[in-house]
């Protein structure tokens, strides 16, 4: 299996977790979406060393993964693109920022050592959030819910119609890619000289297929948007679910909560 | 250069939400009013291929780095600014909700970075000059159009790269997420990013060369009347000699298998021989021992380690992290785990019942 074929899997992959059922799947969209927001801008209004706050957050993600049934393992696959960049923005934070902080027994922990954890931390909670909303919601549910929030209908469509096609299209890349390694037995890759063709020529053959496509969609009565046949009604479960999430993460916010929970133990 | 949401500040992503999403309705207004609706499958298609393109990495000869084709400077070429930044922002909308590639808060800044620059700086200010221009008159037409057409993707590339590059610099500056200085942030992200803009320009150039050959009134700004008529292929004679030229070609280096980190990975991880050591000397003297702040907290640490063992419940710390809030944490970890431990013992007997029945 290829790289690209390796990318079209992992966008079925999302599409068969967001087909499964639970209490999270059945939610409406709209209200994931909100609660994700939500969760995000909690997470990222924490200061940069309030290691213990952040901390708290993780019971949302987590709660979540077990409601839902997602496997931990498929999120964790995911943090290969996001964790390195936020590793080595915040790495350089124990170097530059060395105030000491915290004393642990013979431990001193520095500024820059806790603004460091605080940011993976927030990385992780981030991902793992983002990733749930996807996990358990579809892209088309997901789009009427963006066209419920009033976003122009003309990006939804261009967002639904490019995903359907880049399933295609990495099949069909993954395929040209097979078949020029089979005449190039023992080759890393394709040589530059070629990449002007390789991928000219399915981009070619892609807009002359997006017309015909379009002429297609024409016959069938397509005026420019799609029309979402299911979406999910709003209900009071939504509401709940909503108000009881963000009263959480305002509560989280405003409270030291790991604070309080601590100084049960250490007086 | 996708950024996480854990590098911005809210209000840092709020405001480049703003400045993104403003662009975007005015780019999907302006489309709009052109009326133009075959376009919308057209620009769907070609934003898939170059998420495929985008899949690839592209190892840059002697670094040990690989960047990939960002696709801002492809897309507006073949589709114009307008349109190529809406294929841009889906683009990168899938990249972000599919593959967390890029946060989701932080999708407003990655727009901006990776898109405006390459679609709008791009194209009005390099594409369009650049291919009208009397640029390599003395050539011939065809050979003139040509050098033109790669003069404006390499150059088109290496200015939006290097502005999105900054601009990430001065996003993460501005949410204080980074101790790193700006002036060496800059200086490390700024010249890989010259590399990569360079890559990515020399890609675009080849398949904006090939489209230009086979069919140049895709292209945007390029008379296709006077330039390539002679020229032109057919699909069919276009299919036959790629063919031949793929059978020919058989081999190379860079497709995919570039397990290298990305740039901006590049510039803050790899480095550490070169630029680290030098910059951490540079900056013992503005953040060492002798600020006010670190006299605080070296009191502090003076409280503290006369009873090492022991936590002072009320000892607040100038950061809100005390250890009776580590403590708290390691609380919550334990919850956390119970959950865990919960969801799993109720769906084992979720699956016992279901089979018992």
């Amino acid at each position: 299996m290829n790289q690209v074929e390796r990318g079209a899997c992992e966008l079925h992959e999302m599409d068969e977790l967001a087909a499964r059922q639970s209490p999270i799947h059945s939610l409406c969209p709209l209200a994931k979406l909100l609660t994700t927001i939500a969760y995000l801008v909690t997470v990222l209004s924490f200061r940069k060393y309030d290691l213990s706050g952040v901390t708290v957050m993780l019971l949302y993600p987590v709660l979540l993964f077990q409601l839902s049934g997602i496997p931990v393992r498929t999120c964790f696959h995911k943090l290969r693109f996001v964790l390195p960049l936020v590793m080595a923005v915040g790495l350089f934070n124990p170097f530059f920022d060395r105030q000491p902080m915290l004393t642990l027994g013979a431990l001193t922990l520095s500024g820059g050592v806790i603004s460091m954890l605080t940011l993976m931390l927030k990385g992780v909670f981030c991902l793992m959030t983002a990733f749930l909303l996807m996990a358990t919601t579809s892209i088309d549910a997901l789009c009427a819910a963006l066209r419920r929030l009033r976003l122009s209908g003309m990006p939804v469509t261009l967002l639904l119609l490019t995903y359907r096609y880049v399933g295609i299209m990495a099949e069909e890349a993954a395929a040209m890619t097979d078949a020029y390694h089979l005449r190039a037995p023992g080759q890393r890759g394709i040589r530059f000289s070629a990449w002007g063709s390789f991928l000219g020529q399915l981009l070619l053959r892609s807009m002359d297929r997006g017309s015909e496509l379009y002429s297609g969609m024409q016959l069938r009565g397509f005026r420019g948007e799609f029309h979402y046949a299911a979406m999910k009604p709003w209900r009071w479960s939504d509401t709940v679910y909503l108000t009881v999430c963000v009263a959480l993460f305002l509560v989280f916010r405003l409270f030291h909560l790991a604070q309080l929970l601590g100084s049960l133990l250490v007086r | 250069m996708h950024m996480a949401d854990a590098l911005l500040a809210p209000a840092v992503a709020a405001t480049m939400y703003v400045c993104s999403g403003t662009a975007a309705g005015i780019s999907a207004h302006k489309l709009r009013k052109e009326e133009n609706p075959q376009k919308l499958p057209t620009m769907a298609v070609t934003a898939a291929l170059v998420f495929a393109g985008q899949m690839i990495n592209y190892t840059i000869p002697g670094t040990g780095s690989s960047g990939h084709l960002c696709g801002g400077m492809l897309l507006s070429a073949l589709l114009g600014p307008q349109a190529g930044f809406l294929s841009m922002i889906v683009i990168l909308t899938i990249q972000c909700l599919f593959f967390a590639d890029g946060g989701l808060l932080a999708l407003g800044a990655n727009v901006w970075n990776m898109a405006f620059y390459g679609c709008f700086v791009g194209y009005y200010l390099i594409w369009r000059p650049i291919l009208r221009s009397g640029l390599f008159a003395c050539a011939e037409e065809k050979t003139g159009q040509r050098a033109r057409v790669i003069l404006a993707s390499i150059l088109g590339s290496v200015v939006s790269l290097q502005l999105g590059a900054f601009s990430v610099v001065l996003e993460t500056g501005l949410s204080g997420i980074t101790e790193l200085p700006f002036g060496a942030f800059v200086l490390l992200m700024q010249p890989i990013h010259l590399a990569i803009g360079l890559i990515e320009g020399l890609i675009t150039a080849a398949v904006l060369v090939f489209v230009y050959e086979s069919r140049p009134e895709l292209l945007q700004d390029v008379d296709a009347s006077d330039s390539g008529v002679s020229a032109k292929r057919s699909l069919r004679a276009t299919l036959v000699i790629l063919a031949v030229v793929a059978a020919v070609v058989g081999g190379g280096l860079s497709l995919a298998a570039s397990s290298n980190p990305d740039g901006l990975e590049w510039a803050l991880f790899g480095n550490t021989e070169a630029g680290y050591s030098e910059n951490m000397g540079l900056d013992e003297e503005t953040f060492g021992l002798s600020s006010s702040a670190s006299e605080t907290a070296g009191a502090i640490q003076e409280v503290t380690s006369v009873l090492p063992d022991y936590a002072f419940p009320d000892s607040e710390s100038p950061a809100g992290t005390t250890v009776s809030g580590l403590v708290g944490s390691a609380m919550v970890a334990g919850v956390a785990l119970l959950i865990c431990a919960a969801g799993g013992f109720f769906r084992k007997r979720r699956a016992n019942s279901a089979q018992e029945q």
